[in-house]
């Protein structure tokens, strides 16, 4: 089928790990000299696909390649948190994501039979988006698929798999294969998306480094009637499956992820079967559980990363530059969110609004998010997968206090779920001059809160401040505000980059706001466009605001 | 010698009755197998790292508890 197909099918139960797409021959097969394109994106996973949406609906064109003609085959990656929805919201497709997934903010941790606490990642009302739902791969692909073909700027070529990669000192040249034979393609700028075995790495020479863990797991999704609530399970050595750990979570359709650990000696071969599986599952849910098994698979983990994300043009994103653990959904949670920080640094350096200087802070910014994400998820392995006998008794310890000592839940980790990195070293950052409380520090994801829209119906910040551009959140009315606003603006179009403005009255429907951004009339927060806090301000001017901008851009 | 505060590790002597703190110490271990005591241990490590709170003091802790 044509991608556009999937559009016209919207509404219907689309199975997307059936759905096959058309190669279709493009024109610059046939170009006598290789085309020119802005920018190519390479696989179109959750993390490429992101990034060309992203491209799209800031106007630059996209040619998106990948290797092969379908979805994701498999669940997969099933968590997505709170701030990949938000992103979601921007691209266009947070609705259909959280509406067909499950929402889930509360997790319960269990030690041999008995649960031990329960935690609530959000704790608080006041966020559009819940802390996680847990969605199939293929659905969050088709989804992104579904929205990239409602954008013409998007050139979704399938069968088309990159075999090399020249850099000059202005453009990319790459060699690509397609069932009609080799094409070149040039471009000014390569993102990498193309999964913890990126060709893109290989064919550049480049290695991502690190630890590898000396331990399986199995993934079982199983499709059953299940009167549970949508929470996350896990289990410390549990009676159903001694002296290794358990993991439950529920997804769309009735089916169930169950992840058991199996310990580095299990054969991967023999752990595949269903006669092996079926026990285990039994085991878990009783001899006379109904279940259908949907799809299962072994694997092991490593957490590594690339020493730099960005080689001369070529950028890598995702699983291609970075590798976590599943514990803590830190993989296809921190791509989606590279993807986000890639593309209007890439826009707006493509439309002269920044020089190349900008690109480097990709690098910069995700290299630090990856570190983050890669420590906790190296600490919640360690914990679920104790190497030595006495790490093994310091958390039976923890384990065994935290049935009655509070403090000891505080380090039971089943993982460190994902949550955004506040990039507080960012270069981008102007540093504050004013007084501020609270988390909305300068490199912080700014916070969501309910607010009323300018049709007077209920809204939400962050989807008020969802537009391509930096946007001024200015608090308060009257003059003191009025005057806020008008600086924010002016300094947008001395600086040649538009600033959108969010007012958000300070006023009892917005005490929520006011609030989490401890605000006060006048109080202006300048986010990014990817919605980080690059500078904050009592009562700022328009040289101030403006001079923000520039540091945002990497103007020097 | 760091001064005893709450920011630094005491190794002054500290303990109110230390006779009735070592025997109290090896009463709690009685009718403990090796294995039971080792645990015992354990969550008595985190029960006191939790009392101090302070991780440049437990690190200085751990220092002091590393043999030379």
């Amino acid at each position: 089928m044509q991608l556009n197909e999937l559009a016209r099918r919207k509404g219907e139960a689309v199975d997307y790990q059936k759905l096959v797409f058309d190669y279709a021959r493009h024109p610059d097969q046939d170009a006598a000299a290789p085309a020119r394109r802005p920018v190519v994106v390479v696989g179109a996973g959750p993390v490429g696909l992101a990034l060309a949406i992203d491209l799209a609906q800031r106007e630059i064109p996209v040619v998106l390649l990948d290797n092969d003609h379908r979805l994701s085959t498999g669940s997969r990656a099933i968590c997505f948190a709170k701030r990949t929805l938000e992103i979601f919201d921007r691209l266009g497709c947070g609705d259909r994501m959280v509406d067909k997934g499950v929402s889930w903010n509360v997790g319960r941790v269990f030690f041999k039979n008995e649960e031990i606490y329960s935690f609530d990642l959000l704790p608080e009302t006041g966020h559009a988006r819940p802390a996680f739902i847990n969605l199939q791969q293929y659905y969050v692909e088709g989804f992104l698929a579904e929205r990239a073909c409602g954008l013409p700027l998007i050139d979704l070529r399938w069968k088309n798999k990159v075999a090399g990669v020249v850099q000059h000192a202005d453009h990319v040249v790459l060699t690509i294969e397609t069932p009609d034979g080799p094409y070149r393609l040039e471009a000014d700028h390569v993102a990498a998306c193309d999964g913890s075995r990126s060709s893109m790495r290989a064919l550049l020479g480049l290695e991502s480094k690190g630890r590898q863990f000396k331990d399986r797991f199995l993934i079982a999704d199983v499709k059953m009637k299940l009167d549970r609530p949508a929470e996350r399970w896990f289990w410390f050595d549990p009676e159903f499956h001694r002296n290794q750990s358990v993991l439950l979570h529920m997804q769309p359709d009735n089916v169930w992820r169950i992840d058991f650990q199996l310990g580095w000696d299990a054969d991967p071969e023999e752990e595949k079967k269903p006669e092996k599986i079926i026990p285990r599952v039994k085991a878990l849910l009783g001899e006379d559980a109904q279940f259908d098994l949907e799809w299962a698979s072994v694997y092991t983990f490593s957490c590594l990363r690339m020493d730099r994300f960005r080689h001369g043009r070529v950028f890598f994103a995702g699983d291609s530059a970075h590798g976590v653990s599943p514990f803590g959904a830190r993989g296809a949670n921190s791509g989606v969110q590279d993807a986000e920080n890639l593309a209007w640094k890439l826009a707006a350096v493509l439309q002269r609004q920044a020089p190349d200087a900008l690109l480097d802070s990709y690098g910069h910014e995700r290299e630090y998010a990856a570190d983050e994400n890669i420590l906790n998820s190296t600490r919640a392995t360690d914990f679920i997968t104790p190497k030595s006998e006495i790490s093994r008794l310091f958390r039976d310890a923890v384990l065994e206090l935290a049935k009655s000592h509070a403090f000891a839940r505080t380090l039971v980790n089943s993982g460190r779920l994902s949550v955004p990195a506040t990039l507080r070293t960012s270069a981008l950052n102007t540093p504050d001059s004013d007084v501020f409380e609270g988390g909305m520090v300068p490199g912080a994801v700014a916070s969501d809160a309910p607010v009323i829209r300018a049709d007077g119906k209920p809204g939400w910040l962050l989807q008020e401040a969802g537009g391509c551009a930096f946007t001024a959140v200015v608090f308060g009315d009257g003059e003191t505000a009025d005057r806020a606003a008008r600086a924010a603006a002016e300094a947008g179009a001395a600086a040649g980059a538009p600033v959108a403005t969010v007012r958000i009255p300070i006023d009892e429907a917005h005490a929520l706001a006011a609030r989490r951004y401890d605000a006060r009339t006048g109080t202006v927060y300048l986010l990014r466009p990817d919605q980080h806090v690059c500078g904050r301000w009592r009562q700022p001017d328009t040289g101030t605001v403006r001079a923000a901008l520039h540091r945002a851009l990497c103007r020097a | 010698m760091p001064q005893a505060t709450s920011t630094h590790l005491t190794t002054a002597p500290n303990i109110d009755a230390p006779d009735d703190f070592y025997e109290a110490l090896i009463e709690a271990h009685q009718g403990l197998s090796t294995e039971e005591s080792h645990a015992f241990n354990a969550r008595l490590v985190l029960v006191l790292a939790n009392h101090i709170g302070s991780l440049s003091v437990l690190r200085e802790a751990f220092a002091a508890a590393t043999r030379r």
